[in-house]
């Protein structure tokens, strides 16, 4: 159970917050088994919202050119490319002349090339290990695939030569047949529990009637505590503005009625917006579904209200470990712990104040 | 369709969620793989092999829908005793002309109809892109017909069709394409599984599948296999063409082509149409079965509707003022004229040639060369600026203070600045109102032409010169609104619809339209688009308010029929063919043809009907023939005419490619469209030598991100940064091969062009392992140019012209090229580094490569010209 302050555990987040009148949480389930990657999310919500490109640079890592959500972009949409299996009823590549994967070494590589983005966890600028974790999908086996000239494994480190056996003469270990390209929309969650939100020094950060967590650009003053208060990476510092920006679950739609822009965009409905207790519903349902057709992979995240954020408003179905995404395993609302560090440091005060007491009471006697 | 459809790709992951399975063929893996349940991937230039191998899957196994074959397509008809297979004749069927390089078509007739049928000789249809016309109704062909209806007779159809797809086995389906053949049986399984009685399919391909040398018969392929299976006319079944852009299904139907008038009513030429008369003759084809009969009441209102009071039938509606072919006047043939400089001026209106078209360095060079040249479009594009910033300032072959175009950039409103209708697919027209107006001096294109044909009637009224009589004759008085006189677009669309000129009553149906003089019609095949005064088109009835064929949402040309041909939803007795697939029956109590859709028969002909001996037009169409604008009432797995380079698909191998044709001697389609022209070349194939001088293949197609030459994505910002760069996709083999790292530079070099890209090494790409060889394949967006907010090279200047033979259309899909790592030379170092390669490849600008490559073939006695090559 939530405590007086309500810094964790489960609860209805705008009621909290004193909305009297509030109606259900709102909030997105984004279902990655169905998302195609066209992006339109991303463009819708840079269009709606007016946000600012960010920046014309080819990132390598597959066809993701925007790295991360920042303050410049709201929606991002993530693509990993693995050699694992992916619920094709033939592997893609079986019987081709392939050589061994590359795409642990290619995604190291662009993890290498890319400029840091502002945003921390997540994957780090140079985290090319990391980046060839996701890409091999937690198997650091199949990750440092990237034999040299001599045909030995010679670690994640891409040397340009991934397969230099002259290809269909592999001994067939070594080749790849299977590959999936898992794709994913990632937002802000709007946690139950936002630590940006609660860590605001001037009330920019706002919980609004549907439960959303919305950053008030006029009254922000840029001190950016947000950005390390969150758990996921999402908030971010706009260079050359330096206010903090995010994703607001188009808060000026949802007051008329209407759906997010990048829901409202996407084709497949990978993106669905509606109350939260509907779409976590539809959500085990849709997993249950998903493992009966031999989809023992899908999961969600975020969508537990007993989990370290209280659960979140914008929660996901995954083929695959968070980590892959770039999302943190358990994430934790890092205020939970303030009242119990508060009081700790009340206890040190206390004790501090009695040992100085104490010394100068000593040092009469 | 992921990666260019995302949109329409929402139904295919609809339809996956419901349980249905998707197969992708493609050589590369891309969004779609991602979510199919199975992924093959293909050389490319091979589907003619994948697709006949289908074929060969359903006759071995005689899995084809019986009943429907007989009754409904051409299998039972026997064909003439002097026609031979592309099998025997080495990959030529009979009637070659190797001086033209084209068919004389007498021997595919039907029997008994080799002189009466059919166009013959094809060297001037090919020069005028005939193909085009077919899209509303079938070729000339006589009705009646010698049938074998037990299919047994070794020149049915049926037999011919067997024969022809005999060697399209798994094997060689797996030697051609180099799709594993157990991956291939999962496909020809799933296809002819879920077809027949209880179920369809449908076919849907992108533009792509036409830009490539034997492109129109690849979609024959396809036909072929959805007429056996009976996928047409039924709902769920069809051939359906994703289009490249909105209403480019309206722009072939109203059309932008030189060689089209609106309705499919071929554009006089010159010397076979010298009369009103022998053109109206030319289309309905006297004696020919089907509705094409009423021609000369099609010609006879759109003539009406061009000149208004001056057309009389005295006059024969002013056929005289119609501008006659002459020849090729397709748009690759007038870039090769521009530089020849026998074109003086240019309009361009929504098309960026300096990009998006094959062999970028010859358009550009072009349109370097003419008087002027006036690009309408939303943002400065490449077209525009090419005489200023193109690569060939670069390498000093366009100078820019000596270049003599003067170009006029016009701004021009988008889609949402103006009103108007999209045609899509499916053939339905939907209007759309005008969101906001354009900026500035933007204006629509219907302002932009409604004005300077007033402007060019202004300068010269008063003129008694002949050739002025078209422009002061022409019924120019559209109703205008507005500050800046906006022509009304609704007063257009109620002259397509037509009207009766005497009382303005517009027309419900073409049915109504007369050859007297008495109605206008702009396009008969809308006619009923503006039906009782009501613009049809807008329509917006909800789907929950309609059943699920919303046939109150918009309109659909012909007649508000959503699924041609659809008399074949129900069987030879008029019964559906089952409860599940019901669409359009026959109500024997109230003697009507009857269903959900407008049914596409006479609607009280009973499907007992046979015609009296002789019958010709909609008298001659029987009960049970469900192909009511096919000459003989069926659905054509043999085309006996209309199909300008064979009567069945064959396998070639594209234009360029590093394999030898492993089906026939003959390496690629004898009958494409090459010009022999100093700017233009074709990288050599085998049995050419040298083709190892260009050892990868090259495909281009689109990026979600990107829309075709980039002129509305990559001026966008958040569009283009979300593909920032050209680049190319290679596999890791490749990368090994060739020297690339992941996002560093390479080069790729063809005998046309360099371009640089960065390098993405991706698992997605895989080389393939075909006829015991490895081939390699590299993938480009074509998006790219050197204008916008991202720039880079240009894909589509790698290609040559090489062209389709039925409808013109480039084969821009597929190339050979070598790769390098690093960047390209700059300067005119460049073009000196293009020389070499063609040096060593042993190309010479200006002549073709031997378009005959067997020693002789079928039908001919002599050699022929002097360019055979041993196979």
């Amino acid at each position: 159970m939530p405590d007086a302050n309500s810094l964790y555990g489960p609860l209805d987040p705008a009621p909290d917050a004193g909305w009297v009148q509030a109606g259900p949480r709102m909030g997105f389930f984004t279902d990655t088994s169905v998302c195609i990657g066209c992006k339109a999310c991303e463009v819708a919500c840079k269009e709606w919202n007016g946000v600012p490109d960010s920046g014309f640079d080819l990132l390598g890592m597959s066809y993701d050119n925007t790295g991360a959500l920042t303050a410049n972009s709201w929606r991002h949409v993530a693509f990993i490319e693995q050699p694992r299996p992916a619920g094709h009823r033939t592997p893609p590549f079986a019987g081709t002349p392939t050589g061994g994967p590359v795409s642990a070494t290619s995604a190291a590589v662009a993890a290498g090339s890319a400029d840091p983005s502002g945003t921390d966890p997540g994957v780090p600028p140079d985290a090319a290990d990391a980046a060839a974790r996701m890409a091999a999908g937690g198997t650091p086996a199949e990750g440092t695939a990237a034999t040299g000239a001599n045909g030995a494994a010679t670690g994640t480190r891409f040397l340009g030569m991934p397969g230099a056996q002259p290809p269909g003469r592999g001994t067939g270990a070594k080749e790849r047949t299977d590959f999936r390209w898992l794709m994913m929309s990632d937002v802000c969650k709007h946690c139950t529990h936002a630590a940006c939100l609660d860590v605001c020094p001037t009330g920019a950060l706002f919980r609004t009637e549907f439960g959303t967590v919305v950053v008030q650009e006029d009254i922000c003053n840029g001190c950016g505590y947000c950005i390390s208060a969150c758990p996921y990476g999402v908030i971010d510092q706009r260079r050359g503005d330096g206010r903090a920006w995010k994703c607001t679950l188009c808060y000026d739609r949802l007051g008329a009625g209407m759906t997010p822009a990048c829901a409202q965009a996407c084709p497949t409905e990978s993106i669905q917006y509606g109350p939260l207790d509907e779409l976590r519903e539809r959500a085990a349902r849709r997993v249950a579904q998903l493992h009966g057709r031999g989809v023992p992979e899908a999961r969600l995240y975020g969508h537990d209200p007993t989990d370290g954020v209280g659960g979140d408003g914008a929660f996901f179905l995954l083929l695959d470990e968070p980590e892959v995404y770039g999302l943190p395993p358990d994430p934790v609302v890092t205020t939970r712990d303030l009242p119990k560090m508060w009081k700790r440091a009340g206890w040190a005060a206390v004790a501090m104040a009695a040992a100085a007491v104490a010394a100068f009471v000593g040092g009469q006697s | 369709m992921a990666e260019a459809h995302p949109v329409g790709f929402q139904w295919v992951m609809e339809a996956k969620r419901r349980g249905a399975k998707v197969f992708h063929v493609d050589p590369r893996f891309t969004r779609t793989s991602a979510v199919a349940d199975t992924y093959l991937p293909i050389r490319a230039g091979t589907d003619i092999a994948l697709l006949g191998g289908v074929v060969n899957h359903i006759l071995e196994n005689e899995l084809d829908f019986r009943e429907y074959v007989l009754s409904y397509t051409n299998a039972a008809t026997i064909v003439s005793e002097r026609f031979v297979d592309a099998e025997d004749g080495d990959g030529f069927f009979s009637g070659f002309d190797p001086e033209t390089g084209s068919y004389v078509q007498d021997s595919w007739q039907y029997a008994g109809h080799e002189s009466d049928s059919g166009s013959g000789h094809t060297a001037q249809e090919r020069d005028s892109a005939a193909g085009l016309r077919h899209e509303s109704h079938g070729a000339q062909v006589h009705g009646e017909t010698l049938r074998d209806e037990t299919l047994q007779h070794p020149r049915c159809v049926y037999q011919i069709l067997k024969r022809h797809f005999a060697r399209y086995t798994p094997e060689m389906v797996e030697r051609v394409c180099g799709i594993p053949r157990e991956k291939f049986l999962e496909l020809a399984r799933a296809w002819t599984e879920n077809s027949g009685r209880e179920r369809t399919g449908c076919l849907i391909y992108s533009v792509g599948w036409t830009q490539h040398s034997v492109g129109v018969q690849y979609i024959r392929t396809g036909a072929i296999i959805q007429l056996l299976l009976g996928n047409m006319g039924r709902p769920g079944g069809g051939i359906l063409a994703l289009r490249g852009h909105a209403s480019i299904q309206g722009s072939t139907d109203i059309p932008t082509l030189f060689n089209l008038l609106p309705g499919y009513l071929p554009m006089p030429h010159h010397a076979d149409h010298p009369t009103f008369d022998a053109w109206v003759d030319s289309i309905r084809h006297p004696g020919q079965k089907g509705f094409w009969g009423n021609a000369r009441a099609f010609g006879a209102s759109l003539l009406k509707a061009y000149w208004g009071d001056a057309a009389t039938p005295e006059n024969d509606f002013c056929y005289g003022h119609l501008p006659r072919l002459t020849g090729d006047h397709g748009t690759y043939q007038q870039v090769l004229n521009m530089i020849d400089g026998k074109v003086k001026g240019y309009f361009l209106l929504g098309q960026n040639p300096a990009v998006g078209s094959a062999h970028g360095r010859a358009q550009r060079l072009g349109m370097a060369n003419l008087d002027w040249l006036v690009v309408r479009d939303l943002f400065m594009i490449e077209s525009a600026t090419f005489w200023q910033n193109g690569p060939e300032v670069a390498t000093g072959e366009i100078v820019p203070e000596q270049c003599r175009t003067e170009v006029f950039f016009l701004p021009a409103a988008s889609y949402v600045e103006k009103e108007g209708t999209f045609t899509q697919t499916q053939r339905l027209v939907q209007w759309r109102e005008k969101a906001v107006d354009p900026p500035g001096d933007a204006r629509s294109e219907l302002w932009f032409f409604y004005h300077l044909g007033r402007r060019l009637r202004e300068k010269l009224a008063g003129s008694d010169q002949p050739r002025d009589r078209a422009l002061l004759d022409l019924a120019w008085d559209y109703p205008t609104h507005g500050p800046h006189a906006e022509p009304s677009a609704e007063a257009v669309l109620r002259e397509i619809n037509g009207y009766d000129v005497t009382t303005g009553r517009l027309l419900s149906s073409f049915a109504e339209a007369k050859d007297d003089g008495s109605t206008a019609i702009g396009c008969w095949i809308y006619s009923g688009v503006y039906a009782d005064g009501v613009n049809q088109a807008a329509r917006r009835r909800s789907r929950h308010e309609q059943d699920w064929v919303a046939a109150e949402w918009g309109w659909a040309w012909p007649a508000n029929r959503r699924i041609l041909y659809n008399r074949a939803s129900a069987d030879p007795q008029g019964r559906p063919w089952s409860e599940r697939k019901r669409y359009v029956w026959w109500d024997p109590d109230a003697g009507e043809w009857t269903g959900y859709d407008v049914p596409d028969f006479e609607r009280t002909k009973p499907p007992t009907y046979r015609p009296p001996k002789g019958a010709a037009g909609p008298e001659g169409i029987a009960g049970d023939d469900a192909f009511v604008m096919q000459g003989d009432g069926k659905g054509w797995l043999y085309a006996p005419s209309g199909v300008l380079d064979g009567p069945l698909p064959t396998h070639f191998e594209p234009a360029e490619s590093p394999m030898r044709n492993p089906l026939y001697g003959q390496q690629a389609n004898p009958t494409r469209k090459v010009y022999a022209h100093p700017v233009n070349s074709v990288n050599p194939s085998p049995p050419q030598e040298h083709s190892q001088v260009f050892p990868y293949v090259f495909t281009v197609s689109r990026l979600t991100e990107h829309h075709t030459a980039g002129a509305m994505s990559r001026t966008v910002r958040p569009l283009a940064e979300l593909q920032p760069e050209m680049f190319v996709e290679v596999s890791p083999e490749l990368a090994a091969e060739a020297g690339l790292t992941h996002l560093g530079w390479a080069h790729l070099i063809s005998g046309r062009a360099v371009i640089e890209a960065k390098v993405l090494v991706t698992d997605r790409l895989t080389p393939l392992r075909v006829d015991g060889r490895v081939i390699h394949q590299l993938w480009l967006p074509y998006h790219f140019g050197f204008e916008g907010l991202v720039t880079g090279d240009s894909a589509n200047d790698l290609f040559g012209i090489t062209l389709d033979p039925n409808v013109l259309i480039q084969e821009s899909k597929i190339g050979t090229c070598d790769v390098r790592p690093g960047r390209r030379p700059t300067g005119p170092a460049l073009r000196d580094l293009v020389a070499d390669y063609q040096r060593r490849a042993g190309i010479i600008p200006g002549r073709t490569p031997p378009m005959v490559t067997v020693r002789r073939p079928a039908g001919q006695a002599d050699e022929g010209p002097g360019e055979h090559a041993d196979a």
